[in-house]
C-alpha cells in the first residue's frame, strides 16, 4: 500500500517538476548574454529580453555531443550551427511579446526567450 | 609593435580601398580579436577602427575578445586595420568554411575516439558478466562469500560508471536541476536503479525476498557500453551526411593570384578586395565572383549548375568563384567576394536548408519534448503494476521492467527522423544544382500535383530568332530584313532585339530611323530613307488599310508551326511577313514527360497568341496552356488551379513572376547559369533545363518517403518497444525483456535512422 501511495506521489513529482513547475530563474536584460551549451543543457534556459528591438544572444558550446552542434529558433526561421569551445553570436529580429522557445535539433536541449 | 610605421601603413591603404567599398550598406559585423591582454587595448583597437573609411562604429566587448563594427568597410580591410595597431583579428561569422568544417569533423574525431574508449572501458567489465550470467549461472546473492565478490564488482561498476557513463549523470543532473530531461535522464535512471538495487541486495541481502537477491551489475556496465557504441557509430554516420556541404565547400579555392601595382602576387583568398583584378590560368579554381576583362576561355560549370557542358566566356562574361578554368587565361575583375559570392551563398542556403524541419517532423518534436517524463511516468507505473500482480519475486521483476522501460526508450531516434533525411535530402538536390530553401519548401515540392511552365525562356531559350521571311510585294529578303531591323532598332519589344540580330549576322547595317512610334500591342511605324514602314500585327495592317487577305495562310502556317507572324509593309503596300520563332530547349521535351509520368499535370503559361501557344504545347506534349496572358495575371492562373485543389508549382524566371512564384505551393526559378535569384522562390534550379524540376521533384518525394520510414520505424519502435519492455507479454508468453538487450535496442535504434537517412545518398534522379 506504502509502496503505491509513493509510487503515485513519484508520478505526481515528475509532473509537477517537469511541466507544471515554471523555473523563475530569468537572466537580466542587460549587456550581452552568454547562453552556455554544456552537458545537455542551456544555461541559462530561460532568458528575458525586451520587447520591439532585436537582440543578439551569445552561444558557448562546451558540450562535444553532437546534439548539441545546432541551435534552432524556430519561431523565426534560424538555425545556427555551434563551433566547439567558441562564441557564436545570434541575432534576433526585433519580437513581440510572448515566449520563444530554442532547442536542438532533437528537443532535448531546451531554452525560453521571454520577450516583455 | 611599432605603431607609427605600422599607422602610416593602415592610413595608406585604408585611402587606398575608400572608393571600393563606399557603394555597399551599411552592415554590423564581428570580429574576434586575439592578443588583447589589457582594458587599454579596447581604446587602440576601438580607434584603428573607426578610423578605417567606411567604418561608422565600432564597439568592444573586452569579456568576449570580440567587436562589433558597423559600416561599410570589407571585413578584410578591417581585420588588416586591427592587425596594423598590433592585433590579430579574424571574422566570427565569416570565419572559412573549410577551416570550421575541419575544426567540426576535428571536434566529432575527438568525441568518438572518447566514446570508443568509454565504450572498451565499460564492455570489459559488461562483457565477462554477461557471460558469466548467460553460462555460469544467475548472479544471485546467497553466501557471505558471494556478497563480498558482489561487492567487488559492484564497485567496479561504480568505476565504469564514474569513467565512462559520468557524461551521462552529469547531463541528467544538470537538466533535472533545469526541470528538463532527456536521453541521459534516462540512461542514468536506468543504469543507476540497476546499480542501487544490486548494491542493496548485496549489503542488505535480507532486506529483499531470498528469490529477489539478484544483482545487475551486468546490465550497468552493458547499457553504458553498448549506448557509448551506438553514440560513436552515429557519429561516424553522421558525418556521411553532410557529404554534399562538404563538396561544396571543398570547391572554394584558398589563394588567388591578384594584380597589384603591376605585380602578379598569390594571396589567400579572404585577402580579395573588391575590384581586384584576378588572373587565372588553365586548369585553375575562378577564385571569387567576377566580370572578365581580357581573354577567353572556356569554364565548367558542372559542379554548380549541374549543367556538363563547359561555357564559353570573353571580355564583360561573368565568372564564379568555385568553377573550373578549362582552356584559356584571363584576367576578371572581382565583383562579389568573401561571403557574397554566389559560391558563399549557396552554401549558407544549402546549409540553411539543411537544418530547417519540414512540417511533417513537427508532430514528432511536440512528442519529444514531452516524451521523457512520460516515459519515466510509465516506468514508475510499470513498477507497481508488477508489484501489486506480478509473481515473486515482485521486486526484483518491478525493478527489470521499470530499469527496461527507461533504457529501451529513445526519443533520439524519433528526433532525429525527420533532420538526418533532410539533410541528406537537400544536399543531394544541390549536387543536382536545385537550391531548396527550407524543409517545407521542401515537404511541399514531393506533393505537387500541377506544373505551371512559363513558355518563354523556361520551355525555351527565351532568345528567339528570324526564321521565314515571306516576300509578297518585294524582291530582295536582305533588303527587306535591313529595312526591318533600322525601324526596329528603336523598338524594346524583345522580338524586334532578334529581327535586329538577325540582320546584323548577315552582315546588314541598319539604316537611321526617323518619325518612330509605337503603337501599343500592335507594332511599330517610322520612316527609313523616305520609305514609310510599318510592322506589326494582322491587326495593325488592317488598321492602316493594308491588304493581307491573300497571305493569311501563309501567317496562319506560320503560326501552327510555333513561330509568331509579324507584317511588314513598306510605303503602304505589304513587302513580307517576316516569322521569329523561340526555339524549344533541347530537352524541355523529355523532361516534361518525367513529370507527367510523375502524374503532374503540367500546365504551360504564355502572353503570346493562342496559334504559337498550341503550337509549342504540341510539341512538346502538353495538353493543357493558357495564352495570351499578361504578365500581371500570372499570379490569377496559379489562384485558379489551386481552386481546382492542385497543390500548384509555378516556374518562371523569377524576377517579372515575383508575384505568381509566391502564391504558388512552391515557386521555382530557373536560373541560368548560376546568375538566379536566389532569394525569390522556394526552390531555385542553377541550370536552365527543366530536367532540374524532375529531378527536384524526385528527390523530395524520396526525401520524404525517407522521412516517413524514419518516422514510423521510430514510433513503432518505442510504441512496441516501451509496452514489451513494462513486461506486457509476460502474462501470456512468460517473456520479460532483458535490460541488456533494450541497451542494444536503444543505442541502435538512432543509429539505424542515421543509416536510413543515409541510403538517400544512393538516390538517383531517373536517367536522362
Amino acid at each position: 500500500m506504502i509502496i503505491n501511495i509513493l509510487g503515485l506521489l513519484l508520478i505526481g513529482l515528475i509532473v509537477w517538476w517537469f511541466w507544471l513547475y515554471k523555473p523563475t530563474d530569468v537572466s537580466a536584460n542587460e549587456g550581452a548574454i552568454t547562453v552556455t551549451v554544456e552537458d545537455g543543457t542551456y544555461q541559462p534556459s530561460r532568458i528575458k529580453l525586451p520587447a520591439g528591438q532585436p537582440a543578439t544572444i551569445q552561444f558557448l558550446r562546451k558540450d562535444a555531443s553532437p546534439c548539441a552542434a545546432l541551435v534552432l529558433f524556430s519561431d523565426f526561421d534560424i538555425s545556427e550551427e555551434l563551433p566547439l569551445n567558441q562564441y557564436k553570436s545570434i541575432t534576433l529580429p526585433a519580437m513581440s511579446s510572448g515566449e520563444y522557445a530554442f532547442n536542438c535539433q532533437m528537443q532535448m536541449y531546451r531554452g525560453t526567450v521571454i520577450v516583455e | 609593435m611599432n605603431h607609427s610605421t605600422h599607422d602610416r601603413h593602415e592610413n595608406h591603404t585604408a585611402h587606398c580601398e575608400h572608393d571600393k567599398n563606399s557603394s555597399a550598406a551599411p552592415m554590423t559585423q564581428e570580429l574576434i580579436i586575439e592578443g588583447a591582454g589589457c582594458a587599454s587595448c579596447i581604446g587602440k583597437i576601438e580607434k584603428a577602427l573607426t578610423e578605417t573609411p567606411g567604418v561608422v562604429n565600432a564597439e568592444m566587448n573586452f569579456a568576449l575578445r570580440t567587436v562589433s563594427v558597423t559600416g561599410t568597410t570589407q571585413t578584410a580591410v578591417l581585420i588588416r586595420a586591427v592587425e596594423n595597431a598590433g592585433y590579430n583579428a579574424k571574422s566570427s561569422s565569416g570565419q572559412a568554411e573549410e577551416d570550421l568544417l575541419e575544426e567540426k569533423e576535428q571536434a566529432d574525431w575527438d568525441y568518438y575516439k572518447r566514446l570508443m574508449r568509454d565504450m572498451t572501458i565499460a564492455l570489459a567489465l559488461g562483457v565477462p558478466l554477461m557471460a558469466y550470467s548467460v553460462f555460469v549461472g544467475e548472479m544471485t546473492v546467497t553466501t557471505n562469500n558471494e556478497r563480498l565478490v558482489w561487492l567487488v564488482v559492484g564497485l567496479l561498476t561504480l568505476g565504469v560508471m564514474v569513467f565512462s557513463g559520468k557524461h551521462f549523470y552529469v547531463g541528467a543532473w544538470k537538466s533535472f536541476v533545469n526541470h528538463s530531461a532527456n536521453m541521459d535522464t534516462l540512461i542514468a535512471l536506468g543504469t543507476g536503479t540497476a546499480w542501487l538495487y544490486s548494491m542493496v541486495v548485496v549489503f542488505f541481502p535480507y532486506a529483499v525476498p531470498e528469490m529477489a537477491r539478484h544483482v545487475y551489475f551486468e546490465a550497468t556496465a552493458m547499457i553504458i557500453g553498448l549506448i557509448n557504441l551506438g553514440l560513436a557509430l552515429e557519429i561516424k554516420a553522421r558525418g556521411r551526411t553532410s557529404e554534399a556541404i562538404k563538396r561544396l565547400i571543398g570547391l572554394q579555392p584558398k589563394t588567388a593570384r591578384v594584380i597589384r601595382d603591376d605585380k602578379e602576387v598569390d594571396i589567400a583568398i579572404e585577402q580579395v578586395l573588391l575590384n581586384d583584378h584576378v588572373r587565372v590560368r588553365p586548369g585553375e579554381k575562378i577564385s571569387v565572383d567576377g566580370v572578365v576583362l581580357e581573354g577567353h576561355t572556356s569554364i565548367d560549370e558542372s559542379m554548380l549548375t549541374g549543367e556538363p557542358m563547359p561555357v564559353e566566356k570573353a571580355k564583360g562574361d561573368e565568372v564564379v568563384a568555385g568553377t573550373i578554368n578549362k582552356s584559356g587565361s584571363i584576367v576578371f575583375k572581382a565583383t562579389r567576394v568573401g561571403k557574397d559570392t554566389a559560391l558563399a551563398q549557396i552554401i549558407n542556403m544549402v546549409k540553411r536548408a539543411q537544418n530547417s524541419k519540414p512540417p511533417i517532423g513537427r508532430l514528432a518534436d511536440v512528442i519529444a519534448a514531452y516524451f521523457v517524463p512520460a516515459i519515466m511516468i510509465i516506468s514508475v507505473i510499470s513498477a507497481l503494476t508488477w508489484l501489486n500482480f506480478g509473481p515473486d519475486p515482485a521486486i526484483a521483476f518491478a525493478i527489470v521492467s521499470a530499469t527496461t522501460v527507461l533504457i529501451i526508450a529513445c526519443p533520439c531516434a524519433l528526433g532525429l527522423a525527420t533532420p538526418m533525411s533532410v539533410m541528406v535530402g537537400v544536399g543531394k538536390a544541390a549536387e543536382a544544382g536545385v537550391l531548396i530553401r527550407n524543409g517545407e519548401a521542401l515537404q511541399t515540392a514531393s506533393k505537387i500535383t500541377a506544373m505551371i511552365l512559363d513558355k518563354t525562356g523556361t520551355i525555351t531559350l527565351g532568345s528567339p530568332k528570324v526564321t521565314n521571311i515571306h516576300l509578297v510585294h518585294a524582291s530582295n529578303e536582305d533588303e527587306v530584313l535591313e529595312l526591318a531591323a533600322s525601324l526596329e532598332a528603336g523598338s524594346e519589344h524583345p522580338l524586334a532585339l532578334s529581327i535586329v540580330e538577325s540582320a546584323v549576322e548577315r552582315g546588314l547595317t541598319p539604316g537611321k530611323i526617323e518619325k518612330f512610334a509605337a503603337i501599343a500591342g500592335h507594332g511599330v511605324e517610322g520612316e527609313v530613307a523616305g520609305k514609310q514602314l510599318l510592322f506589326g500585327n494582322q491587326k495593325l495592317m488592317h488598321d492602316k488599310n493594308i491588304a493581307v487577305t491573300d497571305v493569311v495562310d501563309v501567317a496562319q502556317q506560320m503560326a501552327s508551326e510555333a513561330k509568331t507572324p509579324m507584317y511588314f509593309a513598306i510605303d503602304g503596300q505589304l513587302a513580307a511577313i517576316i516569322a521569329v520563332a523561340d526555339p524549344i530547349k533541347e530537352d524541355s521535351i523529355s523532361a516534361i514527360k518525367r513529370l507527367q509520368d510523375n502524374g503532374i499535370r503540367v500546365v504551360m503559361l504564355t502572353g503570346d497568341n493562342r496559334a504559337t501557344a498550341k503550337a509549342v504545347s504540341e510539341k512538346v506534349g502538353i495538353t493543357e496552356f493558357f495564352a495570351e496572358v499578361l504578365p500581371e495575371e500570372k499570379a490569377q492562373k496559379v489562384a485558379e488551379l489551386q481552386m481546382q485543389n492542385e497543390i500548384v508549382g509555378m516556374t518562371g524566371d523569377g524576377i517579372n513572376d515575383a508575384p505568381a512564384l509566391a502564391l504558388a505551393n512552391v515557386g521555382f526559378a530557373i536560373g541560368t547559369g548560376t546568375d538566379v535569384a536566389i532569394e525569390s522562390a522556394d526552390i531555385t534550379l542553377m541550370r536552365g533545363s527543366l530536367h532540374g524540376l524532375a529531378d527536384a521533384v524526385a528527390v523530395s518525394k524520396a526525401t520524404l518517403r525517407n522521412i516517413k520510414q524514419n518516422l514510423v520505424g521510430a514510433f513503432i519502435y518505442n510504441v512496441a518497444g516501451v509496452p514489451f519492455a513494462a513486461g506486457v507479454m509476460y502474462p501470456f508468453f512468460g517473456l520479460l525483456l532483458s535490460p541488456v538487450i533494450a541497451g542494444a535496442a536503444m543505442a541502435f535504434s538512432s543509429l539505424t535512422v542515421v543509416s536510413n537517412a543515409n541510403r538517400l545518398r544512393f538516390f538517383k534522379a531517373q536517367e536522362h
